[in-house]
């Protein structure tokens, strides 16, 4: 990377064409170790920060790939597990819905680990969940063909791989925590269980915020509105 | 040329009158009148299923005094059983034509019995022979005459430990299967139905509801004490409302004014059909997003012209075609459900127009005519079926006697005057399910979310396609393990070859 940033200036298309085979090569390899993580938590995730073995880019296809796989199950999961009642489905909310819990669980594990010891910098929060995520799509995708070719009695296998997506994510996620962060395992259930108390906390002040805000913003349009009745 | 003016314009009323009036009759009625709930529970406007064919009051019922506090209805072939119980006496009448009664007689006295007069008649039920079960109430008896009112015999309060000695015998409601066995539902008795014998033996208690608490009303039962537990409702069965025997002789039993959280739990149940050891057999098949399909009448109970609650329903009679119609006394609204638990309509309401009630408290069917009592008006009102309602009876009678194209046109016809009904739907898919196209069922069937029945098409469906294709997919399993195996052979041939022997010794 360094070689290339110092031929930054004068770089010829070969160079350019060479730097972008460079990045996938390196986006390649950090996202195979993501499937690496998948079988080896705690090997994984020990490396994927303190190793450099991960990659934002990598982390970012992952939940890109998460979020992908959440939207496109709504409408192509046979109508026998899945049913949409489409007038009340919104993509954003949906997108919403993931990205806003993952942020304030990122930014609230990291205010809380960093007090207390913790590794791993707030990139690598972010790095470590997304890594933990992989599952869902690796799990959910595959699922979704395959719940259109079964009926309803074969389809008990459905709801339990679902769950289990979901299940691994979750260990996944907690010991990438642990490992990221260095600590014990009882220090990780504990500021596990003490992040999702700080997501709680971020989400009443924001409440507060919001409220106060509007509230605020309803107070000078008053105002305005009186002062226009006046003249 | 006033007159002229007028002329016109009376006319043109009269036409835009008849041309909405017809365009109406088609259409969904504006005020909601008929509506069914699809499967994510939304009210879907329908057209009318019933129209009102008369309002018949005591006039034009031929009789000279008014009802007074009527409460039940029976019909047996033409003939309607009208118990007019404040003024203690049935009336008999007879249909003569689609839309006209004549009374056949009045009874009030029975021959042979003590007291031979009736006091408040509750109900009536006739059997084949014409003996009659009279439900006279104020005199605490069920009495069986013969068709000439002779007294037969009679079934009094039954010596059982298990009734109260104090209570008196107010019998509300019965029905007679065909071999003479009377089961009564008795004012203030929770246990189920009284079953008497055809002898008048008191033999059990048959189908007693279902005891429903919730679990922090145990709680608090276990920590009060004697006088607080006394103060506090008891956790007892509640009482059946009405009963009706349909013609296979299972007994519909419908149970009004039961608590909120307990129907929608499905602890207890609006309606059960009895067979003969008293166990609820009624089949609840309607899907629905989040579970079955609940058989309660109205999903929503808002407080819309004052009336909360959920359903109460207040009598129940069973079509030949096994739909069977729950009367609602709470909002005056009838509810037909067919015998796999789907709604097939709903209509009605409270108010002063024909086709709404005041307080409606018995129904009864005639063929597929429905006749419903309304209390405080004295008044029978005649529901006939329209073109709409008769098509979904004509495809669910072609189905059931194999005649699948019949029922497929019928279907399909009732799909034109209502698209948003999942009978039609459902009813096209099983037809083309029977004839083994399974293909097009599959579409019927998703289009509204009938998982059960998709599954069975689409095993077939596979089944077949599968063995259509079986060539095709034995070649490609056999490319696809051949071809990874011939690929490496060539390769561990190439490493043998590189590595040989005769090769090293070149080097």
């Amino acid at each position: 990377m360094a070689r290339s940033r110092s031929y930054q200036k004068a770089e010829s298309k070969e160079e350019k064409r060479m730097r972008r085979a460079e990045w996938l090569a390196h986006w390649g390899k950090t996202m195979k170790f993501a499937f690496y993580c998948l079988t080896h938590p705690l090997d994984g995730f020990w490396k994927l920060t303190h190793e450099h073995r991960g990659s934002y880019a990598a982390a970012n296809t992952i939940l890109i790939a998460f979020i992908f796989t959440r939207i496109i199950k709504l409408k192509y999961t046979s109508f026998l597990f899945l049913n949409v009642y489409w007038e009340d489905v919104n993509v954003f909310l949906y997108i919403a819905s993931i990205v806003f819990p993952l942020s304030l669980w990122v930014v609230g594990n990291w205010a809380l680990t960093t007090l207390f010891d913790g590794k791993g910098r707030l990139g690598d929060v972010y790095m470590g969940t997304c890594y933990g995520m992989l599952p869902y799509p690796v799990i959910q995708l595959p699922l979704m063909i395959v719940s259109n070719f079964v009926t309803i009695e074969e389809g008990q296998f459905y709801s339990v791989l679902s769950v289990l997506s979901l299940v691994w994510c979750v260990i996944l996620i907690i010991c990438g925590m642990g490992q990221i962060h260095a600590y014990s395992a009882a220090k990780t259930i504990f500021f596990t269980i003490a992040s999702l108390a700080a997501v709680l906390v971020m989400i009443f002040l924001l409440m507060i915020f919001f409220s106060m805000v509007t509230q605020g913003v309803s107070y000078f349009i008053s105002i305005g509105r009186e002062l226009m009745f006046r003249m | 040329m006033k007159n002229k003016i007028v002329r016109i314009v009376t006319t043109l009323a009269v036409v835009l009158g008849v041309g909405l009036s017809s365009f109406t009759a088609v259409k969904a009625g504006e005020d909601n009148y008929t509506y069914v709930y699809d499967y994510w529970g939304d009210v879907q406007d329908s057209p009318d299923a019933y129209t009102v064919a008369q309002v018949f009051d005591f006039g034009a019922l031929g009789l000279s005094k008014n009802l007074k506090a009527p409460e039940s209805l029976f019909v047996k072939g033409d003939h309607v059983f009208l118990c007019d119980t404040g003024n203690n006496r049935i009336i008999e009448f007879e249909r003569t034509g689609s839309d006209s009664f004549n009374v056949v007689r009045e009874i009030t006295e029975i021959k042979g019995a003590e007291p031979s007069t009736l006091a408040s008649p509750a109900d009536i039920a006739v059997d084949e022979d014409g003996d009659m079960f009279i439900a006279d109430r104020d005199n605490a008896r069920v009495i069986r005459v013969d068709k000439d009112l002779n007294f037969k015999m009679e079934f009094t309060r039954p010596t059982d430990q298990a009734i109260d000695a104090e209570s008196g015998f107010r019998p509300d409601k019965i029905v007679a299967d065909t071999a003479g066995r009377v089961y009564v539902e008795a004012a203030g008795i929770n246990k189920g139905l009284l079953k008497f014998e055809e002898d008048g033996v008191f033999s059990g208690f048959v189908g007693a509801t279902r005891v429903s608490y919730n679990f922090m009303d145990y709680l608090w039962k276990r920590f009060a004490s004697q006088a607080q537990r006394e103060q506090m409702v008891s956790f007892v069965p509640t009482e059946y409302d009405n009963v009706y025997m349909d013609k296979e002789g299972f007994i519909y039993a419908v149970a009004g004014g039961l608590k909120e959280e307990d129907l929608k739990s499905g602890t207890v149940d609006a309606v059960r059909r009895l067979n003969m050891v008293g166990s609820d057999i009624l089949v609840k098949n309607g899907s629905y997003y989040d579970g079955e399909f609940p058989v309660y009448g109205d999903l929503y109970w808002g407080g819309g012209g004052g009336i909360t609650g959920p359903s109460y329903f207040k009598d129940v009679t069973v079509l030949d075609n096994e739909i069977y119609v729950c009367l609602d006394q709470n909002r005056g609204r009838l509810f037909g459900y067919d015998d796999q638990g789907h709604m097939v309509y709903a209509f009605g309401g409270n108010g002063n127009q024909a086709g709404y009630f005041r307080k409606a408290v018995s129904i009864e069917h005639m063929d597929n005519d429905l006749l419903v009592l309304d209390q405080l008006d004295g008044t029978i009102t005649l529901f006939i079926p329209t073109h709409y309602g008769q098509l979904i009876y004509d495809a669910m009678a072609h189905f059931d006697v194999g005649e699948y194209d019949e029922s497929k046109a019928c279907w399909e016809e009732v799909k034109m005057l209502n698209g948003n009904y999942e009978l039609a739907y459902i009813g096209i898919g099983r037809n083309l399910l029977s004839q083994k196209q399974y293909k097009e069922a599959m579409e019927y069937f998703e289009v509204k979310y009938d998982d059960e029945n998709y599954s069975r098409a689409f095993a077939q469906y596979r089944k077949q396609w599968i063995r259509e294709h079986i060539v095709t997919i034995l070649v490609l399993i056999a490319i696809l393990a051949i071809v990874p195996m011939a690929i490496g052979k060539v390769f561990s041939l190439k490493e043998e070859i590189d590595n040989a022997d005769i090769f090293k010794l070149r080097r």
